[in-house]
């Protein structure tokens, strides 16, 4: 597949936005455990939350780009009984609006508790705010992921690992991000963040290094032969039926030298994975405010080479109808 | 249900194009076009064209065989690339078959083409939604032309009547007969998309010859041996 | 989006449907065309059009696109004043102007020296006019592609059977029941082939093809017989040897049909060695092939005449007559040269496996006799027989260019005549059929001049520009036998070149050899481009002055007319540019003069009306002609007393006549005064009318018992002759050994008396007139290193491109952007390049750089391109980057329109020494790995510019709705 970068654009930053929230949704919950010392309203969960919105807008422009006809995005929202796709265009706005109010919520501090619950727990429109988005965000990782993962002969792609590799990477990027946040703004969750930033990490890259084991071995099922239904051994294209391009050859083929190809492949987990988690580590040793910032900054760089080889990898059967141009 | 599709049949197509730029003319003036050109006279011309004829070689020197292969729209009875669709663009018509392309629905997210594992489907680079094979429903469904002529532009044009049209739910249509006889297939089977349109593959005609056959018992140079003379000696001359 | 469902597209706009001809290649099938609001919408076939039936092919349907090019020229254009010839330094002018030009430098040479105008046309299938305008302007040098293209096809089965291919005839695919299609592409009779092959195939009958690639047609054929080009003549002998031997022929057709049983003398010593024997009788007067000959009775054991009632003649032996003349049957000598063509021989050539070529005339003859078919059609022979039905043996055949482009071509050629003969296929069921107005004599009545003196000022030229020597004494030479034609056409040279030389032109008035010409008018013919050999240097000809010391400085060709539609390469070196119609904008005529589109069952012709207006001010060419034609005063076209005689090319073909009151006319249908006539009759003033409104076509169905045997069918010979479509009446017996051959064979061993070739052209000419055919390898291979070049090049017309005449086409090119050169993937292996490398590919003559792509459905021996698709940088409309000139390469490049300095001569033309035809598939090649970073074809040209009255430039959008595109 050509990897757009809008779309490259749209899944990480939203991946990360929909990972801040939920590492700050965490931290709520795991303070009213009292695990953790709660924090200020504005100033940790509005504020975080509108860093989580910023890079979800930012996503959402980014996806416009993909489009021929952004001005009638709103009719996506149409089809969601049977297209992934139009899940996500109800479930990401939808998201991004639990997260304002969320955010809204803290900042207004209305935080009165509704009730109770053995007498220990109170339960108030922030912490139910942030468990519906909490699910939204999980559920949003889950369906946008499956607008990949569901096409049934990209078969690259069509594996839980797909949605394993989104959810994780997703999650790593946010609680990254969640670390970088807090070093910023001051605020003494770094290593707890870290922490969680780092297991993410190692967990996604154990999900990511499987499927790129998995796609170097697949053994495609749709063949030349396959393709125009002559059994023979040796069926070969050499005419595609024009000459200057189309839209099948732009949209569905990467158009790098192999040799490109493997550079990727060899860098981004560093970036995304291997540099992420021992920056993380020694902002943990050197208590730096600034090296979990670069940790991110790192990560989503290779976020983006991750996500330009998740196309790049991607063999559509499509392309068999396309090898050769006379 | 009534599913219109088209039959290619390989056996005799010669791969001139004239199913590809007949389906131009007709739909760039019509109900799905236009159908845009970029570049149309500089470098790397391109253009949505909603047919191509592609050409494979099979097997090597000097048993190769030349397989000029038209490919378009399949009509899918199981179209994966309608249910992908979130604004509803992408149908599947449920009087006919034909699945087709609502322009003014189309955000141009090229979904569609994504989950169609042909390639039949592309989009307009310059009107920017997605277009394709319309089984040239505002011919066959144009009850002012007369009943010869409500089929596709390229069905009529094809000089070697390589492309067939009709119900392939109808046993006995011409399409389905066509399928039943002459073992035609469909593309990519492994994806359970149940292309409507079927292939028909090539078939060899071929002759023996039987030694006799040879020899002959009209072999005209048995007219072209002088008629024996007398030569030498007979037992006439010699005995009683 | 509005239902698809709820309103018809006819309800869009102005809606006018106009049924014409289309004209995107030579086919000229019926279209039905569509306009909405005066653009054209739709093109397609017309389903009442017997040629084409309804379908239409990618060109015919891709007609908008040409006739809203980019590259279309409209205005008449003279070069600047101080401007160099080929860098389209153009001013407008206006029609008047440029006939005035015309008409007066024209006028000047006709009545100086007529033969100093040269009209050479290409592509176009009007020859009766242009072919007429010459001959009333009195000039000889005259000729359409056809040399260039593929004469031998046409000469070489017109002088053994009476008829040819395409137009003239083909296959009977109804009812063959095996075809085998040899050397053959896309031609252009394409689109009812294609329907013919098509319902072949389904009918269960078995197709063989036999070409060094497989492609188009070759593709379904049921077996691929690769072979090296060049060498079908190898394995054609080798089949007759197989039939002969096995005694798979039929004779009776044979004997009654050709002159397989008639006696030849046979004695070196006598003057007449090789000649029939002809005896005293009665011959009819006008008589061309008169049957005064004499066949071996097998019964009574004598000599007989011909056609004897009741008589059996020997096809082989060897006798002697009464007065001691030793004689042998013509079919006796046929044998006797076969022998050593044996099928291990021929696989050696050929690279066919001896048992292939064994199988393939095993099943060609077996078919042949065991499957013969039975018409019940009564038919009465030219001898009075009564014949209760019409028999017909089911092996067909097609041939083109693949045979004919090599200049062992015309004897190829002969060999599948006889071979067609050998099976009793011609004219017969399942067979060969021939279309009207063929078949005609062998050869065909039209002769060409005599000599110098029937070329005279101001005067009708005497004989016709283009005809069909039957003798010696037929050639147009001087007094020393040297050529008048400035293509040295129907000279001793090329004696047969029965459709001139086109390719040797440029060179030949370059060089002032025979003699230097005035003005060349070029009709749709890219002579500085792809329709010439040795492409740069007939370029840097075109511009060459004369700069020697008695020379003027102007160029060695001082006037050059390019009259086309389009922005070709040769219009950049136009002295004068006159802006052709497309053939949407025009009147045409495809007429029974010239090449019609004939059925196997009666004679067609058909016409083409305007559909749209012309645009700009493009005026048809044979408007032009016309108009020249009566301010040059020329006898046809004005009246007694000088006064025009015709208003306009319409007018012109009703009323013209071929001589006054002949009653027969450019077009066949609806003559008379009320069109009650065909074929012959007065001329009707309403006759494009009634054309009109008959699909354009008129279609006259022979009677059945008419239709086959009809070079000895007499009803049918005595119909067309009181029809004036043929002169005699007579049979037309085959030609199986060709006298005709033998005659100039004779002449040139000195033996003959009459016209004699010149010293140096003796042994040529008696080695290649030979009255059987014989294998000889291609005349450059033996001149060239073949280690050196170990491969064949050869080139083909794809089916979505009609020669150079598609780039300006936005759609068909986006099929052919671009050329690769195919080869066998063998050929990269042992050159060291890989599929898509950029390699040089080079003859002794030069050399070319281009892309390769690998291909299996080649013979490892053999590279090929698809013909025309690379064009010069900046023509046709395009980009300067362009993809067809950026990457796209010619072949023409390659190849010399002249053979190496050899005993022949210094100038011999690279072309069939028997007919002329140029020798386009003889060049040998190599090809190496090039330098990748190069990127582009070469040789590459200076970017042509576009020229005043082109439209300007198209953007980088294109969307093509008929009624509203490049409106705002």
């Amino acid at each position: 597949m050509h990897p757009a970068f809008s779309v490259i654009f749209l899944t990480t930053l939203i991946g990360a936005g929909q990972g801040l929230f939920l590492a700050l949704y965490t931290g709520q919950v795991y303070s009213l455990a009292n695990l953790l010392p709660p924090q200020d309203g504005t100033a940790f969960y509005a504020a975080g939350s509108l860093v989580a919105v910023l890079l979800l807008a930012l996503g959402l422009v980014a996806s416009f780009f993909h489009l021929g006809h952004p001005e009638r995005g709103w009719r996506a929202a149409s089809q969601w009984r049977t297209s992934w796709l139009s899940r996500e265009v109800i479930l990401l706005p939808a998201f991004m609006g639990l997260v304002l109010l969320y955010a809204a919520v803290h900042h207004l501090g209305l935080t009165t508790p509704w009730l109770v619950i053995k007498d220990r727990i109170p339960v108030d429109a922030s912490l139910v705010l942030g468990l519906l988005g909490a699910i939204a965000s999980f559920l949003l990782y889950f369906v946008t992921a499956m607008i990949y993962a569901s096409l049934r002969f990209l078969e690259e792609w069509h594996h839980w690992l797909t949605v394993a590799n989104y959810t994780l990477l997703g999650l790593a990027s946010g609680f990254t991000l969640a670390a970088a946040f807090s070093a910023w703004q001051g605020i003494d969750l770094v290593a707890f963040y870290g922490t969680w930033g780092v297991v993410f990490t190692l967990a996604a890259a154990a999900t990511r290094l499987g499927s790129l084991y998995r796609n170097a071995r697949i053994v495609h099922k749709s063949t030349p032969r396959t393709a125009i239904g002559i059994r023979h051994t040796e069926v070969r294209q050499r005419a595609q039926g024009f000459m200057g391009g189309s839209f099948n050859t732009r949209e569905f083929f990467h158009g790098r030298r192999p040799a490109t190809l493997r550079t990727v492949r060899l860098v981004f987990p560093f970036l995304t994975f291997v540099f992420p988690v021992l920056l993380l580590g020694a902002a943990y040793l050197l208590a730096s405010p600034y090296l979990p910032l670069a940790a991110f900054a790192v990560q989503y760089a290779g976020l983006l080479g991750e996500r330009w080889y998740f196309f790049a990898e991607a063999r559509h059967p499509q392309n068999l109808y396309y090898q050769s141009v006379a | 249900m009534t599913q219109l599709a088209l039959v290619i049949d390989l056996n005799v197509c010669v791969g001139c194009h004239a199913c590809v730029t007949s389906c131009k003319e007709w739909n760039t003036s019509g109900w799905a076009g236009p159908m845009t050109d970029q570049r149309p006279y500089g470098r790397d011309p391109s253009g949505t064209f909603f047919n191509r004829v592609q050409m494979f070689e099979v097997g090597t020197f000097p048993f190769t065989e030349t397989v000029h292969f038209p490919k378009s729209c399949l009509h899918c009875e199981d179209p994966p690339c309608v249910p992908v669709c979130p604004t509803g663009a992408s149908y599947k018509r449920p009087d006919n078959g034909v699945v087709l392309v609502d322009y003014d629905k189309c955000i141009g997210c090229k979904y569609c083409s994504w989950a169609c594992p042909y390639g039949a489907r592309e989009i307009d680079e310059k009107l920017r939604v997605m277009k394709k094979c319309t089984l040239c429903i505002d011919r066959i469904t144009d009850t002012s032309l007369p009943p010869a002529e409500r089929k596709p532009a390229c069905v009529l044009a094809c000089p070697t009547s390589a492309r067939l049209f009709g119900d392939v739910h109808d046993p006995y249509s011409e399409v389905s007969i066509a399928i039943r006889e002459n073992g035609g297939y469909q593309l990519m089977p492994e994806w359970g998309t149940n292309p409507a349109n079927h292939y028909l593959p090539r078939r060899k005609t071929r002759m023996q010859i039987h030694e006799d056959e040879l020899v002959r018992a009209d072999n005209p140079l048995k007219k072209e041996a002088p008629l024996p003379a007398a030569q030498g000696e007979t037992l006439d001359d010699v005995a009683w | 989006m509005l239902d698809p469902t709820a309103q018809s597209d006819r309800a869009i706009g102005r809606v006018e449907v106009k049924n014409t001809t289309c004209y995107m290649c030579a086919c000229r099938c019926g279209i039905r065309v569509t306009l909405r609001d005066g653009q054209v919408r739709h093109i397609e076939g017309n389903p009442e059009h017997p040629l084409n039936k309804g379908v239409i092919c990618a060109k015919g349907a891709s007609g908008i696109m040409k006739q809203y090019s980019p590259a279309r020229l409209t205005k008449p254009l003279l070069r600047r004043a101080g401007a160099e010839r080929g860098e389209s330094q153009f001013e407008e002018i206006s029609w008047e102007k440029a006939f005035d030009l015309l008409a007066e430098r024209l006028g000047r040479i006709r009545a100086e020296d007529p033969k100093r105008f040269a009209l050479f046309t290409g592509r176009d299938q009007m020859q009766a006019l242009t072919g007429l305008f010459a001959k009333q302007f009195g000039t000889p040098n005259y000729a359409a592609h056809g040399g260039f293209c593929s004469v031998n096809m046409a000469a070489g089965l017109i002088y053994t059977i009476g008829g040819s291919f395409w137009e003239f005839g083909g296959p009977d695919l109804d009812r063959a029941k095996l075809f085998v299609m040899i050397g053959t592409a896309e031609d252009h009779h394409s689109n009812p082939l294609k329907i013919a092959i098509s319902n072949f195939k389904r009918r269960g009958g078995r197709f063989i093809s036999i070409n060094p690639v497989r492609t188009g047609y070759s593709a379904i054929a049921d077996e691929w017989v690769p072979i090296k080009p060049g060498t079908d003549g190898a394995l054609l002998l080798a089949v007759i040897r197989e039939i002969v031997n096995q005694g798979l022929y039929d004779r009776d057709y044979l004997v009654q049909y050709s002159n397989a049983a008639e006696l030849v003398i046979d004695d070196p010593a006598r003057a007449d060695h090789g000649l029939f024997k002809r005896v005293e009788m009665h011959i009819e007067p006008g008589c061309f092939d008169p049957e005064n000959k004499l066949w071996w009775d097998r019964e009574l054991n004598v000599a007989i005449g011909t056609h004897t009632p009741g008589a059996d003649p020997y096809l082989l032996g060897s006798f002697t007559l009464d007065d001691g003349t030793p004689v042998k049957p013509a079919f006796q000598l046929l044998r006797d040269r076969v022998q050593e063509y044996t099928p291990e021989w021929a696989e050696d050539i050929t690279g066919i496996p001896a048992a292939t070529i064994r199988r393939l005339a095993h099943e060609m003859g077996v078919t042949a006799r065991d499957q013969t078919i039975e018409l019940p059609i009564p038919w009465t022979d030219c001898w009075d027989n009564d014949h209760d039905s019409v028999v017909g043996n089911p092996v067909a055949f097609h041939a083109m260019r693949g045979m004919a482009a090599h200049s062992n071509g015309f004897h190829t050629i002969r060999a599948l005549g006889i071979l067609m003969t050998l099976l009793g296929t011609v004219d017969r069921p399942g067979g060969f059929r021939h279309k009207a107005p063929f078949p005609r004599p062998i050869p065909p009545c039209p002769k060409p001049p005599k000599g110098p003196e029937d070329v005279r000022p101001n005067s009708v030229l005497e004989g016709l520009p283009l005809g069909w020597p039957a003798d010696p004494n037929d050639l147009f030479v001087d007094a020393d036998g040297e050529p008048v034609r400035i293509d040295k056409a129907f000279s001793w040279e090329y004696p047969l070149s029965v459709h001139g030389l086109m390719h040797n032109v440029i060179t030949n008035a370059w060089r002032g050899d025979p003699y230097r010409i005035d003005t060349l008018l070029l009709f749709m013919a890219n002579m500085a481009w792809n329709s010439s050999m040795n492409t740069v240097k007939v370029r840097e000809m075109l511009t060459d002055r004369d700069r020697d010391r008695d020379g003027d400085g102007e160029y060695k060709i001082p006037f050059l007319v390019v009259c086309d539609a389009f922005q070709s390469e040769t219009v950049a070196f136009a002295d004068l540019v006159l802006p052709d119609t497309t053939y949407l904008e025009r009147h045409d005529a495809l007429s029974m003069l010239d090449r019609p589109i004939s059925e196997f069952d009666g004679p067609v012709d058909s016409v083409r009306i305007p559909v749209v207006p012309p645009t700009g001010e493009c005026k048809p060419f044979q408007e032009v002609l016309i108009e020249l034609g009566t301010r040059l005063g020329l006898p046809a076209f004005v009246t007694a007393d000088g006064a025009r005689k015709f208003r306009d090319y319409p007018d012109f073909i009703v009323n013209y006549e071929t001589s006054p009151g002949s009653g027969i006319g450019f077009l066949a249908g609806w003559r008379g005064k009320g069109g009650e006539k065909f074929l012959k009759g007065e001329p009707n003033p309403r006759q494009w009318e009634m054309y009109a409104k008959n699909n354009c076509v008129f279609h006259y169905e022979l009677p059945k018992s008419y239709q086959y045997m009809r070079n000895w069918n007499k009803g049918y010979l005595q119909w067309a002759r009181a029809q004036g479509m043929t002169r005699y009446a007579e049979p037309i017996t085959i030609h199986l050994y060709s006298e005709v051959l033998q005659k100039f064979r004779l002449a040139a061993q000195g033996r003959r008396p009459g016209k004699q070739p010149p010293q140096r052209l003796r042994k040529r000419v008696e080695t290649f007139f030979d009255p059987l055919p014989f294998y000889h390898e291609p005349l450059e291979t033996r001149l060239v290193d073949s280690q050196r070049y170990p491969l064949n090049a050869i080139t083909q017309r794809p089916m979505a491109m009609y020669h150079s005449w598609d780039s300006q086409n936005a759609w068909l090119r986006q099929i052919h952007t671009h050329n690769y050169l195919f080869m066998s993937p063998r050929v990269g292996a042992a050159n060291g390049f890989d599929d898509g490398d950029w390699v040089w590919v080079e003859s002794p003559h030069g050399r070319v750089r281009c892309m390769c792509r690998f291909s299996e459905a080649v013979e490892p021996g053999t590279v090929w391109t698809w013909n025309a698709i690379g064009k010069a940088a900046g023509a046709w409309g395009l980009a300067p980057d362009a993809n067809e000139s950026r990457l796209g390469f010619l072949l023409n490049h390659l190849i010399a329109e002249e053979l190496p300095p050899c005993e022949s001569g210094e100038h011999v033309s690279n072309s069939d020494p028997v007919t002329g035809q140029a020798a386009w598939f003889d060049v040998r090649v190599r090809v190496s790995r090039a330098e990748p970073a190069a990127a582009a074809s070469a040789p590459q040209f200076p970017t042509q510019r576009r020229v005043p009255g082109q439209v300007e430039r198209r953007g980088r959008w294109q969307a093509y709705v008929a009624g509203i595109f490049g409106k705002r």
